[in-house]
């Protein structure tokens, strides 16, 4: 593994460059151990294929999606507005983020407080890639490997992205299989809507392991994901019934970067 | 002559009473907050036919999806042969549109099939609900009313159909018998097979006594159901167009931008900024009533049928936690209808009752619980969003009351102070750059 280059927009503009795409981190890919591997994954990739990015660093702050799902609208537009400020100001246009909860927040919710960007997940570019043929994704340690997509609502039912990940996935000749309850039928991992930042309501169960249930249910070698938020629900879940052993969890990226060897 | 004027009078008073209380309805709709839509009118229609009169949203459980068209179609197509007892009554004529002979006979024949397709489409309703007992209908919101107005809709129908079937094979039996104005009309494939052999060689008297109960049984059936609609759940036959016509055409992800916390929050970055909204009349932030909603919401909760199919794919309820979409739209409609009948008993005002949406009908338990993961939205057949309430009320539990489950707390001041949800710096967000 060759070490990562990870430009800082800042600099960058300084130095009179630009980049063609800003690719936005998240709280969970910056600071998450376990998310930061798939931050690092993105990057692997990026590099690999040497697309022409940045990141903000110190001077990106969360969307506020969390606080916007929980009701706390003015937080939410504080954060907005001050990450509309600095982008804007560096004139960004094109945004890749590994997040859907990011994702969702910058293309759907800045644009009525004034910014106005082209967004995309990173399934979306890693598809992208593959189709213009800058990336070419060999199965390796995933060839012929069972691996069920879990969709994250954040961009399955809430942006209709659903075949970016699976048409990646279907790139590592393993099998790809599906849950009952997926695509639109998805079953949320339990993290969304502020929860991820509360204890659940009491009830019988946590709809994490509802979902590694149905999941394990597949016996699957690896439980896919496009959501640092549903990484780690999933996770958890697959502990629950001691599986860690026999079914792993990886982001999307993980997966390409991986089996790659990037 | 008298039945004449009897059936004139039935007719004109069950139109009177249903519009009556149809506006009373559209009232209590817009009492909600205005509402600013997005999209064309082009994708409106669209959405409405695919959804509201193509059903498409049915098709993702194909059992329900097919007895319900049944009951649709044949409901919508059985009306034009209410048409004809309509003149019936009205000019005490026999089967008015007989004279168009075989076309007729096509006609009544194909409505005796499609009776038959709502009478089986009913029974299988019957019986998924009262003997399979499908989880999704025995939820405790359920209980009482809505599983009795449930129903009285199913055996209504069975007893609507039953009388059509049964007039029509006392017609066909004395259009035999060559009795009386009971001339050859009309094709009867299926009244026949069922009630032909029962009915055959008994007296005429006996045939004309069945023949008119079972008109009238019918034709006052039809005028008390129209009647029934507004109190009841079925009202969605009606607004299920409407609702889906003025669905929201949004990516299902983006939550509403509130403008007045805009006009709180945009001058501290841009001093230029012109306020969005009136200063002189600040509104609530977030949902505490039904009048805090939009009219859309409230549309939606008169829309709902109760069909538990948000509730059935909701992880929270699915769990078991206490929320379930469906009755945040049952409660938004009973709470409407009480302000409603509040507003009639004061002369036109709504006088404070001291109860509210929130806290009165919907916990705070349940609002928390959710997972905005928009499976009830996708859910619902007729585009209802139950979702929106339920963020509406969260703004007005955090911006109003402060009120909101402590460990939130933890997760706002992070972010406000170190632009994280978690306790990190904020200086230390790219440090992940120069870890192996």
């Amino acid at each position: 593994m060759s070490t990562l280059k990870v430009p800082i927009l800042s600099e960058m503009i300084a130095r009179g460059e630009t980049p063609d795409v800003l690719f936005w981190v998240g709280c969970s890919g910056s600071f998450d151990d376990r998310a930061k591997k798939i931050t690092k994954a993105i990057v692997r990739i990026l590099n690999h294929v040497g697309v022409n990015f940045a990141i903000l660093g110190v001077e990106e702050g969360c969307t506020g999606d969390s606080a916007k799902r929980a009701g706390n609208e003015f937080l939410f537009q504080m954060q907005a507005m001050q990450n509309i400020t600095v982008m804007n100001g560096y004139g960004v246009k094109k945004i890749v983020t590994g997040c859907p909860h990011c994702f969702n927040t910058l293309k759907n919710e800045y644009p009525a407080l004034g910014g106005h960007y082209e967004v995309i997940h990173h399934t979306q570019l890693v598809q992208d890639l593959i189709n213009e043929g800058k990336l070419n994704v060999q199965g390796g340690a995933f060839k012929g490997k069972k691996i069920v997509f879990h969709d994250p609502c954040y961009l399955g039912r809430a942006n209709d992205v659903y075949e970016a990940p699976r048409e990646v996935i279907s790139k590592l000749d393993a099998e790809l299989v599906e849950m009952k309850r997926s695509r639109a039928k998805g079953l949320c991992c339990g993290a969304g809507g502020a929860q991820m930042f509360k204890e659940a309501e009491k009830g019988t169960k946590e709809v994490n392991t509802e979902r590694a249930e149905e999941a394990l249910a597949l016996n699957p070698d690896v439980i896919a994901v496009g959501c640092p938020f549903c990484n780690t629900m999933m996770t958890d879940g697959v502990k629950h019934f001691n599986k860690e052993e026999q079914t792993k969890v990886l982001d999307v990226a993980e997966l390409i970067a991986n089996a790659n060897e990037l | 002559m008298i039945s004449s004027i009897l059936f004139c009078l039935l007719l004109i008073g069950s139109v009177a009473l249903f519009t009556y209380n149809a506006r009373k309805i559209r009232r209590n709709i817009f009492i909600g907050r205005e509402l600013v839509l997005q999209g064309s009118s082009a994708e409106r229609w669209k959405t409405m036919a695919l959804v509201a009169l193509g059903q498409s949203k049915m098709l993702t459980r194909p059992l329900s999806a097919i007895m319900h068209i049944l009951v649709y179609v044949g409901f919508v197509l059985i009306n034009i042969e209410v048409l004809e007892m309509l003149i019936d009554g009205a000019f005490n004529t026999h089967r008015v549109f007989s004279f168009m002979g075989g076309f007729y006979n096509f006609l009544i024949g194909f409505f005796e099939i499609l009776a038959l397709g709502v009478f089986v489409g009913v029974v299988v309703f019957w019986f998924r609900r009262n003997v399979a007992k499908i989880p999704r209908f025995m939820s405790p919101e359920l209980k009482g009313f809505p599983a009795r107005d449930a129903n009285i809709i199913l055996i209504t129908e069975i007893v609507l159909m039953t009388c059509l079937f049964l007039m029509n094979a006392a017609d066909r039996e004395l259009q035999f018998q060559n009795y009386d104005h009971y001339k050859q009309a009309g094709s009867f494939p299926v009244s026949s097979l069922i009630f032909g052999g029962m009915l055959s060689g008994v007296e005429p008297i006996t045939l004309v006594l069945i023949e008119r109960a079972c008109w009238w049984i019918h034709i006052i059936g039809i005028f008390a159901f129209l009647n029934y609609l507004p109190l009841s759940k079925h009202l969605h036959i009606v607004l299920a167009f409407p609702n889906t016509y003025f669905s929201n055409l949004l990516a299902k992800g983006q939550l509403s931008t509130l403008d007045s916390v805009t006009d709180v929050v945009a001058p501290n970055f841009d001093p230029a900024y012109q306020a969005k909204t009136d200063p002189n009349n600040p509104q609530r932030f977030g949902v505490k009533d039904v009048q805090d909603l939009t009219w859309k919401n409230l549309l939606d909760a008169y829309t709902c049928t109760e069909c538990g199919r948000c509730t059935s794919a909701c992880p929270q309820n699915i769990t078991g936690k206490k929320l379930s979409p469906r009755k945040i739209m049952m409660d938004t409609r009973d709470r409407l209808t009480e302000v409603g009948k509040n507003i009639d008993t004061n002369g036109g005002v709504f006088k404070d009752d001291g109860k509210s949406l929130l806290g009165d009908y919907i916990s705070e338990e349940e609002i928390w619980a959710c997972n905005t993961c928009n499976a009830c939205v996708q859910e619902c057949p007729v585009n209802i969003n139950p979702l929106e309430i339920i963020v509406e009320m969260r703004r007005y539990l955090v911006m109003e009351q402060s009120s909101n489950p402590p460990a939130l707390n933890g997760m706002f001041s992070n972010m406000e102070n170190n632009g994280a949800p978690w306790q990190f710096s904020q200086m230390d967000r790219a440090n992940w750059t120069n870890e192996a």
